[in-house]
């Protein structure tokens, strides 16, 4: 099974990950790809420049990503909604991404960075969380979306 | 029905009831049967559905007020 992460937010990386996290728990062998601005998911959400061109780096701070700091897709609100919506998410016992993050790694879910986006954003591997095993690009994709029954794209 | 093993998901939503019961199956014995308490409705389709792909063999269900008990047994050797 192979989810692509194309998308930066929060309410899509759940549902990104809720389905790597069950299907792990089916026996599936599962790959998210990250890539655009699903990378923002998966970076540690620093603001600091390092080799960013200008562009880039207003660009970083702009989408600065990291898990914690990702918005709703609707109703953000100034970030109001998201809260209320993490809120809600732990009144419901409901695992936060950080969570379910951590537990597609415990299953052995595997993470892909792409190297295109990176370059294009200015990002270097520093730049993500440990968790990434591989930076690699659309070819990778393919070859193991061709050998997957489930290729998702969110 | 009798379970040799008991999983409580009161209060957990999709797909937590699933990943703590694959996590949960690995301790039981080959022929062991495991009960998994729940009270998300999704877990009347869920729980079927995932003993299928995973080999495992669903025996059904108890519901009493909101309660749902689901049975799956580890297959034999």
């Amino acid at each position: 099974m192979t989810i692509i992460v194309f998308s930066g937010e929060l309410d899509k990386a759940l549902a990104a990950f809720n389905l790597a996290n069950t299907g792990a728990s089916m026996g599936m062998d599962v790959t998210m790809f990250f890539t655009f601005w699903g990378l923002g998911v998966v970076k540690k959400g620093s603001l600091s420049r390092g080799n960013k061109g200008f562009m880039q780096w207003m660009m970083n701070i702009m989408k600065r990503g990291g898990a914690e700091h990702l918005k709703l897709s609707q109703m953000n609100m100034l970030g109001a909604g998201t809260g209320i919506m993490k809120s809600l998410m732990k009144k419901y016992k409901m695992p936060s991404i950080s969570e379910s993050m951590a537990l597609a790694k415990e299953q052995g879910v595997h993470f892909v960075a792409c190297t295109t986006s990176m370059a294009l954003m200015g990002l270097e591997k520093g730049d993500f969380i440990d968790d990434i095993d591989e930076f690699a690009g659309a070819a990778t994709y393919l070859s193991l979306a061709s050998e997957g029954k489930v290729n998702l794209f969110i | 029905m009798k379970a040799d093993h008991t999983l409580d998901c009161i209060g957990l939503y999709c797909p937590m009831p699933i990943v703590k019961t694959a996590h949960k199956i690995k301790e039981l014995s080959p022929g062991e049967v495991l009960e998994v308490i729940s009270d998300d409705t999704g877990i009347k389709s869920d729980m079927p559905a995932w003993a299928k792909k995973t080999g495992n063999e669903y025996l059904g269900l108890e519901e009493d007020e909101g309660e749902i008990r689901v049975y799956v047994k580890k297959p034999a050797g």
